[in-house]
């Protein structure tokens, strides 16, 4: 099979499910015969008519409408064109596909596509990382993948459980992230997977912060210490046993992390580490984070608001000396 | 609408004034867990919804539809056990009162958000649509305050879009909590909202039995047909406050002494007897009967066994492996 990118991995994970599962239709914005702004839904709508089609611009009717399809057993997949629109349907994702399975023991099996992350001139409104935001309220699964791989297995994933699902899918990786081929297998949904291993020190990361994290590893691999890299997968739920296994190893802690600090995955993930695994730490654990700004529009101030290889390398350089 | 027809309505309308009669003195003894919102003045509307919904119909009632709920197959024993905090009714102490429902048996259980149910209901046709079948539909209900959301627009437009089989009923009881509708919407009349939105619209007295029963009859086959989304207004007033915890003390008292501060179920029971359907003691006997049921209920659900938090699960989600597991939980 010749390479296929993260963006073909999820358009051939709907082309998948759409193809083995009638319960599964998709609904978005754009997302009709045009493809999808990101073309994550080419051709879809010719290969399954009736089924792929588009939407008003409403987000709030587009998730509402997925909650009532859900209820009477279909499983729809909708796009939010961006994942910053996902705020003019939050009250549908929390209020109501969170709640529906506590509160009645009906289950409610939506799958909320977000296009999320930055990209280089996308500035403040096509730009952010919302995983924590849903993964404060209970009852989502909040899938973050990181490679080719996983967004095209955790999608398949995400339709086949009964949960509602925010999938966090990185734009940043949409083009350039490649594979030679699709999965066959795949780890459990809320398994975490060491991506790299290495004695000197821990970094758990998610989404587009994983490859950055692996670049910064091989960037001190030359200086001689080994830094081990948790790819998280979801962040709800959350492995908290494959990041304390690897504290345990390597008793030293940094969180990369895309998002916001104030409540985000990182916190959530020392948190845990420091209430559960104090004695495996050597070293006060550490995060790094986007700026507590608005993501700027311009790459010369985005390159900087954001963490990359050399300040994740700049951070566990710290950590290795503390 | 035959007499029988419009009897067994009125029934429904009764029992559920009878019974929110007896959650209001529930209430105010201390013995509901939450809060209590009743639909006094707005049955004759409610239950023309759901009595003319079949089997295989979505509904998904909105706070003051005791009566519609009724109708669409609800029983006085499921009400009581949920204000009352039975373990044993629908929603298992883990949400209360009017949010219950059956989401299975297309009785929706909605959320507190006004307007979400909307697309919810649309999405729920739309569900049937793509499996092939024919002839459901969907209802909702709303008051003159939810007309001002945005989800009432989102869901609106795109169930019109669709062409979709969803009857969004309205009920213009002239307050949102305390706020007057001229501070609520600056239309000359709601039913205005129905060409905005490219759907049909039809007015009812919702004081009025007989004016309900028609027109939602009238909505509700057009819908059935392929008419698309029907938006129907009743005017009518809300004869409580917003809930047993509000005097309404706010009401206009000019609003009261006018056609729209009558009471649907007492013009009711006045048509069936000088229509001469049923006699004075006939009509009488049914509210003894609605009493009867309601509190032998009422003895009934005060002797089951409230939620026992050692026995919840405290689970979100379908699959105990997606549970959190730390020490925080």
């Amino acid at each position: 099979m010749s390479s296929i990118t993260y963006l073909e991995a999820i358009r051939s994970a709907q082309e998948k499910v759409l193809t083995e599962d009638p319960r599964v239709f998709l609904y978005g914005q754009d997302v009709g015969n045009f493809g999808g702004a990101f073309k994550a839904t080419k051709n879809l709508a010719k290969l399954f008519p009736g089924r792929v089609f588009d939407a008003p611009l409403s987000e709030d009717a587009i998730i509402g409408m997925a909650v009532g399809a859900a209820i009477e057993g279909m499983r729809p997949i909708v796009e939010m064109q961006f994942a910053d629109f996902s705020t003019c349907g939050f009250n549908q994702i929390v209020n109501h596909a969170a709640t529906m399975f506590y509160r009645t023991g009906v289950p409610c099996p939506i799958v909320v596509r977000l296009p999320s992350g930055g990209t280089s001139g996308g500035g403040p409104f096509h730009s952010q990382s919302m995983e924590a935001l849903y993964a404060h309220y209970p009852g989502l699964v909040v899938m973050t993948p990181a490679t080719v791989e996983d967004a095209y297995s955790m999608l398949l994933d995400a339709v086949a459980i009964d949960d509602p699902v925010i999938f966090c899918e990185h734009k940043f990786l949409y083009y350039h992230l490649k594979a030679e081929g699709l999965p066959t297998t795949s780890l459990p949904v809320g398994k975490a997977r060491v991506a790299r291993p290495g004695r000197d020190a821990t970094i758990v990361t998610h989404g587009a912060m994983l490859h950055e994290s692996l670049a910064a590893a091989i960037e001190l691999a030359a200086d001689g210490y080994e830094l081990e890299v948790v790819d998280l997968r979801a962040v709800k739920p959350l492995d908290t046993d494959t990041v304390l296994a690897s504290v345990a190893r390597t008793g030293r802690l940094l969180c990369v992390s895309e998002e916001w600090p104030w409540g985000g995955v990182a916190a959530e993930v020392i948190a845990r580490v420091t209430t559960e695994g104090f004695g495996l730490l050597d070293a006060p654990p550490q995060r790094l984070n986007a700026k507590d700004t608005p993501v700027p529009y311009h790459p010369d101030l985005w390159s900087v608001h954001r963490p990359t290889a050399s300040t994740v390398a700049e951070a566990a350089r710290r950590l290795l000396h503390i | 609408m035959t007499p029988a027809e419009y009897i067994k309505a009125y029934r429904v309308m009764l029992l559920a004034r009878v019974l929110e009669e007896k959650l209001a003195s529930l209430y105010r003894g201390g013995l509901i867990k939450g809060g209590v919102f009743l639909g006094r003045g707005q049955e004759a509307l409610s239950v023309s919804v759901g009595i003319q919904l079949r089997r295989g119909d979505i509904f998904a009632p909105l706070i003051r539809d005791q009566a519609g709920r009724m109708a669409f197959g609800d029983t006085v024993l499921d009400t009581l056990r949920t204000y009352l905090g039975s373990q044993l009714g629908p929603m298992r102490g883990r949400d209360g009162n009017i949010h219950r429902g059956r989401p299975r048996e297309g009785y929706y259980a909605m959320i507190s958000h006004l307007g979400a149910m909307i697309p919810a209901v649309a999405g729920g046709l739309l569900a049937r649509r793509l499996r092939g079948e024919a002839g459901a539909v969907g209802a909702t209900c709303i008051g003159d305050g939810g007309t001002s959301t945005g989800a009432f627009h989102e869901g609106l437009n795109a169930a019109a879009v669709e062409k979709l089989p969803l009857i969004v009923v309205v009920a213009n009881n002239q307050y949102a909590y305390s706020t007057p509708n001229t501070r609520q919407f600056a239309c000359a009349d709601l039913l205005d909202k129905a060409a905005g939105y490219g759907v049909a619209g039809h007015r009812a007295d919702g004081t009025s039995l007989e004016s309900c029963l028609v027109t939602l009859r009238r909505a509700i086959r057009a819908a059935r047909d392929g008419g698309g989304p029907q938006l129907i207004v009743a005017d009518l007033l809300r004869l409580v406050g917003h809930g047993e915890h509000d005097d309404g003390s706010y009401v206009d008292p000019k609003l009261k002494a006018a056609a729209v501060g009558k009471d649907c179920v007492l013009l009711a029971a006045a048509e069936i007897v000088s229509r001469g359907w049923a006699t004075q003691a006939e009509a009488d006997g049914w509210r003894t009967a609605a009493e009867d049921e309601v509190n032998t209920t009422v003895d009934r659900v005060r002797r089951e066994p409230t939620p026992d938090p050692e026995e919840d699960d405290w689970m979100a989600f379908s699959r105990n492996e997606f549970a959190e597991q730390h020490a925080g939980v």
